[in-house]
């Protein structure tokens, strides 16, 4: 046994505590955006130069944490010299563009692509459609009833979260939170293609049997509900779900030492659901099956034991 | 990563299926033996463990031609092999029509079902088939055949057409062209039987080159002739040596020739060639392994000119691929061949052999020191391939979705290196620049259209099939050529370039067919398909067929185009079937509307083009009031 063992020993570096390089300094360009000039970062895209006008951009598929997949292209722009319209939140901006965000072109085309999927989709808890739907005088009704929409049964096949893809818009983003972007999981992919597209396990096998580890960071960036956790989701059906009861308070993980800090949501007393600040610098908006689930122990300590 | 399973295990067929394609597993850790003293504590492989997505879509191929679908069980061992998720390599497997992940009888008839088949019949021997065999996609011939319905199967010109593909050990696929309900009805009983010739299919000059005998071909002049399948042949006919005197310039000076040739892409975008290859050049420096790609995905409906180049005369496509490697630098060209094409692939694979023997592939070409090879891929039924980002992201062993531009290609393309995507027709006008120089070869043509150019001309024609001309000539001065208008013999309408293109109505025959002049007109060259229908055609229902096409074949990644096709077919329907929302006018606005936000805000050429046609139409007859 012990000749198998290392014999060297890890050298522990000695002295001070490296410090980690100063960012690079990031040239700066300029650009046009709707007659104004502004100036901002290399590396930086369209929609963060206009955000620095104080310009309201529209998305649904980006999040600042996320890889950007630029798919459902509500964001798009004018960008004058290029063909077609070019998506605000995946390009880069680049010295001298000029760029109309309100054009009649641009007006049209998230006009449109909003009454795609509002006539396709069940958007009823998507909290960004009212207002946008409003914003470009959205009508998806012009369609007519007999449309293709992807409504389906939803899925209920764990305790702890729903899945209901007749509200799935395939904006690709908790699939890239169960891999790459953060969980490294794959449960879950797209498959299938065009309007069939649709987000899946293997054979759309049943979460308890994929790779899913409930940490239910899909849900933390689903833009639609249709990722819901089962405490929220059953308060809905009963028609108890009430943001307006609802207080959130910020506090650390009481689990592991990492110290990820959690969003506790609470209705009438009662934890209802918890989530962690996309802008975190720990989570990053993501937690593990713990921090997101394992808070029923609140409730059961408060109960008189005999 | 930690790869999760189900408990669905491979059959020994599928496993042997596999194992065929990628070698037999080396260690427990990717599906062999599990031996205690060799790996029970460490995994071998490394980095490299993780390095063999791009081997996904051929391995999904072998269990598909072995099995005839591919189960649970088969694509929790390609997983284990490729250390791949399963849910991932479920999402490739099911974005491809070839791929069946239902249990389905071995032997397939694909029945094309596309516009230009339309013209001659194919709808009966659908309708024939329904009531011999039963519907589209069910079990016949005592559960041991099915029929599905296909789009155009680039065989336009011997229209209607036909493919069965049988599975098992030694797979095999027969075309059968012109084919009828009961040819194709025989073809699955012999595939049923065993008794599927092994040829796929034989290549009839006389049926796809009318002009076969001319002699003033240059590109096909030498399809149907022996070269296409003996390199000596091809070496007398002066094959090679464009290469030799290729690599004699160097790379700067045969980059200028194609530049100076004005050589604009023939796969549909028309940029020019040269600056392509300019820009891969340039980079050489950097040390990043460069890539080039032979485009032959052929799927735009009524295209089946790269086809017959290929079966007529693939050293020629080998030829042009290598002298695009001495100009680029790069050493690994890949070929992506639609799926549906059984004999281009015999005939290519067989011609890459041969060169590599030659020692006109491999490590030291014609002995002087150039590297470069090229490996074949095939498709899998996926239009959207063609499109030159999705043709990455398939042979990466990822789901065919275009990628946004930019980047571009020539800056990050197959798996992120700088990248040429050359279409078939556009690589073997190479070898003909090179031997007559690019500025002789510009001043074949007319303006800016420079050169030779195939057209695929199909439909209600006399004489149907590929044509070569220089360019300059008018759309009237092809249908001559080709015999005139076929069917009843009264022209109602041409559509240029494919589902992807334009109609023109019989008072625009003039136009002439360069890139200029049918822009002027507000049309697309596009691949090539020159389809024409005669007036007994109800063209609403091709524009609901192609409308139906595009329905099909978008990869769903984006709104505008996964939603847009939908709608667009939708209220196509309601306006053959004459019941509107709302008055006609309405509704042809609703459609302009769809148009303009799929053009303006789709990721890729798919989308951006999927209501020209219809567009087209509309701006030239009232079909709907
Ligand atoms: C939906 C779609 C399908 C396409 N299919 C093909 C194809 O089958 N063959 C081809 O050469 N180009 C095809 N293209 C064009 C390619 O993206 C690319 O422009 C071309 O291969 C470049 O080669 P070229 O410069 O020689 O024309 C397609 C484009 C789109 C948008
Ligand atoms: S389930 Fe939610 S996060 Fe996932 S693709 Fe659909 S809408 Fe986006
Ligand atoms: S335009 Fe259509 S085919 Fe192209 S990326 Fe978007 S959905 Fe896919
Ligand atoms: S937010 Fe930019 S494309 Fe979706
Ligand atoms: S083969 Fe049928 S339309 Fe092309």
């Amino acid at each position: 046994m012990s000749d198998l063992a290392p014999k060297a020993l890890i050298p522990v570096p000695r002295g001070p505590v490296p410090e980690a390089p100063p960012p690079r300094k990031r040239a700066m360009m300029e650009l046009k955006i709707d007659g104004q000039t502004v100036s901002v970062p290399e590396g930086s895209t369209i929609l963060d130069a206009a955000k620095k006008l104080g310009i309201d951009t529209p998305t649904l598929c980006f999040l600042d944490t996320l890889t950007p997949v630029n798919v459902c292209r509500v964001c798009v722009v004018e960008l004058e010299g290029s063909r077609t319209l070019v998506p605000a939140c995946s390009r880069k901006a680049e010295p001298g563009m000029s760029i109309k965000t309100d054009s009649e072109r641009v007006r049209l085309s998230r006009r449109l692509v909003l009454e795609f999927l509002a006539s396709s989709v069940d958007v009823s808890t998507a909290p960004q459609f009212p207002g946008y739907l409003k914003r470009y005088a959205a009508d998806p009704e012009r369609f007519g009833a007999k449309t293709e929409t992807v409504k389906q049964p939803v899925k209920v096949d764990n305790d702890l979260y729903v899945r209901d893809y007749s509200k799935c818009i395939l904006c690709y983003k908790c699939v890239e939170a169960c891999g790459v972007d953060a969980q490294n999981t794959f449960a879950i992919a797209v498959a299938g293609r065009g309007f069939a597209a649709h987000i899946s396990t293997e054979f759309d096998t049943p979460l308890t049997d994929s790779a899913c580890v409930y940490c239910g960071n899909c849900i933390g960036v689903c833009p639609t509900g249709a990722l819901m956790f089962k405490s929220e989701y059953e308060m809905r059906q009963a028609g108890t779900w009430d943001e307006s009861r609802q207080t959130q308070a910020d506090t650390i993980c009481p689990y592991c030492g990492v110290g990820c800090d959690l969003t506790v949501h609470q209705q009438d007393g009662k934890i209802v659901k918890i989530t962690s600040p996309l802008d975190h610098s720990v989570t990053h908006g993501n937690l593990c099956i713990k921090g997101r689930f394992g808070y029923r122990f609140v409730e059961v300590e408060a109960k008189p034991k005999k | 990563m930690d790869i999760h399973f189900t408990a669905d295990q491979p059959s020994v067929e599928e496993k042997a299926a596999v194992d065929q394609e990628l070698g037999s597993p080396e260690t427990s850790w990717d599906g062999g033996r599990r031996d205690v003293q060799s790996d029970g504590r460490v995994s071998f492989g490394g980095h490299d463990a993780g390095s063999h997505r791009h081997k996904l879509l051929p391995t999904l191929h072998a269990v598909q031609a072995r099995i005839g679908w591919i189960s649970p069980g088969a694509i929790n061992y390609i997983s284990l092999r490729l250390g791949l998720p399963p849910a991932e390599v479920y999402g490739v497997a099911s974005f491809y029509h070839l791929f069946s992940l239902a249990e389905r009888p071995p032997v397939v008839a694909h029945v094309c079902e596309d516009i230009a088949c339309m013209t001659r019949g194919s709808e009966e021997i659908c309708s024939k088939l329904e009531s011999t065999l039963g519907p589209a996609g069910k079990a016949c011939m005592v559960g041991k055949a099915a029929w599905l319905r296909s789009p155009c199967l680039g065989l336009c010109e011997r229209a209607p057409a036909a493919m069965v593909s049988t599975s098992g050990k030694s797979p095999r696929e027969r075309v059968l062209a012109p084919a009828t309900a009961e040819g194709v009805e025989q073809l699955l009983r012999d595939g049923v039987d065993g008794r599927l010739p092994v040829e796929p299919d034989e290549l009839s000059v006389k049926a796809s080159v009318p002009q076969a005998a001319s002699p003033n071909l240059v590109l096909l002049r030498r399809v149907g002739k022996a070269s296409g399948t003996s390199l000596d042949e091809y070496r007398k006919t002066s094959g090679y040596e464009a290469l030799r005197k290729a690599i004699e310039m160097g790379a700067e000076a045969v980059v200028r020739e194609v530049i100076d040739s004005k050589l604009l892409g023939r796969g549909g975008a028309a940029f020019p060639t040269g600056k392509k290859w300019e820009a891969l050049m340039n980079q050489r420096k950097q040390g990043r392994p460069h890539y080039v790609i032979c485009n032959a995905d052929e799927s735009e409906p009524g295209t089946f000119k790269d086809r017959v180049v290929m079966e007529g005369d693939p050293f020629a496509v080998l030829e042009g691929m290598t002298i695009a490697a001495v100009a680029t630098g790069a050493q690994k060209g890949y070929i992506y061949l639609r799926g549906e094409y059984p004999f281009a692939a015999e005939r290519l694979t067989h011609a890459i052999h041969a060169a590599r023997k030659a020692g006109l592939l491999g490590e030291d070409i014609l002995g002087r020191g150039l590297r470069f090879d090229i490996e074949l891929r095939r498709g899998a039924g996926a239009y959207i391939c063609g499109e030159e980002t999705a043709l990455f992201n398939s042979i990466e062993g990822y789901r065919g979705e275009p990628r946004n531009k930019p980047p571009f290609p020539t800056v990050a393309g197959l798996f992120r290196q700088p990248t040429s995507v050359n279409n078939v027709e556009t690589l073997v006008n190479v070898p003909e620049i090179i031997r007559m120089g690019g500025a002789a070869y510009a001043k074949i043509g007319a303006g800016n259209s420079a050169g030779y150019r195939l057209w695929c001309v199909c439909g209600h024609v006399a004489r149907p099939g590929v044509y070569e001309t220089p360019f300059g000539g008018t759309l009237r001065e092809l249908i001559q050529m080709a015999g005139g208008v076929a069917g009843n013999g009264r022209l109602q309408a041409v559509l240029l370039g494919g589902a992807a293109g334009a109609f023109v109505a019989p008072k625009e025959l003039d136009v002439p067919l360069t890139f200029e002049g049918t822009r002027a007109i507000g049309a697309t060259l596009g691949s090539g398909v020159v389809m024409l229908f005669d007036d007994s055609v109800d063209l609403r229902k091709i524009l609901l067929r192609i409308a139906q096409f595009f329905r099909d074949e978008t990869c769903g990644q984006c709104v505008p185009c996964r939603v847009g096709v939908v709608r667009q077919q939708e209220t196509l329907e309601r306006l053959v079937a004459r019941k509107p929302l709302g008055t006609a006018g309405t509704e042809v606005r609703m459609l302009r509307e769809m148009g303009q936000a799929m053009r303006d805000a789709s990721i890729c050429g798919l989308g951006q083009t999927a209501s020209s046609a219809l567009e087209s139409a509309l701006n030239r007859w009232s079909l709907f009031s």
